[in-house]
């Protein structure tokens, strides 16, 4: 019984974090101006964190989550660097 | 290391899968929001969703998972849910000033003007009692 039930919610997430992917490339296809796409892109970098997330659970392995925390880091290093690309025009000053 | 899913409680799995459950569906209610508002001011807090609830749902499901399972340690969920959370509004706080910023040197409209300026009169010695 227990196996159905994480199963299935394990599916049901992963179809969902998958919609949720797709609508953000949609705003990060359409995005009218480079914030908007910036901020599609952070928010796309957190999906496949969780992403990652699920698939840790569903196979029962650890390797995955080494794998999620270094696209959180990453994802916060690239969000900053192209904000402050936004804001001055350079980004190592 | 593998968790054995046949012999696994079934109080667990549920709490499990409704943690999933959860925050899969505030992610996906935060993606909603970022394709649908407006204005780039409203879009900036969609994001928030995913990275607090979302994330925490999602953590706290899978340490529950591991925890039952496999009795392994939770540093990695707790590392990830504090990252996020920290980094979350530093990231939107320079987007959100790096587009206001452009803006307004775009003049575009609807933009809030600055607020009004404190004048510091620098010219004016203070006095002597007021120093100490």
């Amino acid at each position: 019984m227990s196996v159905v039930i994480l199963t299935v919610a394990v599916w049901f997430s992963q179809i969902i974090l998958a919609l949720a992917m797709m609508l953000v490339a949609y705003r990060l296809f359409i995005g009218p101006r480079a914030q908007d796409r910036i901020l599609a892109l952070d928010m796309l970098y957190v999906c496949a964190m969780l992403q990652l997330l699920v698939f840790g659970v569903r196979t029962g392995n650890a390797i995955f989550f080494e794998a999620a925390l270094i696209i959180g880091m990453l994802g916060f290093v690239a969000t900053v660097s192209l904000a402050k690309f936004l804001m001055r025009g350079e980004v190592i000053e | 290391m593998t968790v054995d899913l046949v012999e696994y409680p079934l109080w667990a799995a549920i709490l499990v899968s409704s943690f999933l459950v959860i925050g899969s569906l505030l992610t996906l209610i935060g993606a909603i929001g970022i394709v649908r508002l407006k204005s780039f001011y409203d879009r900036i807090h969609a994001p928030t969703l995913a990275t607090s609830w979302g994330t925490g749902g999602m953590a706290v499901g899978s340490m529950i998972f591991f925890l039952v399972g496999g009795g392994r340690p939770l540093v990695h969920e707790l590392l990830l849910a504090a990252f996020v959370t920290i980094t979350t509004p530093v990231t939107l706080m320079m987007l959100g000033r790096a587009a206001i910023y452009r803006d307004r040197s775009s003049a575009r409209p609807g933009i809030p003007p600055l607020g009004r300026r404190v004048e510091l009169n620098l010219s004016e010695k203070p006095s002597e009692g007021e120093l100490s």
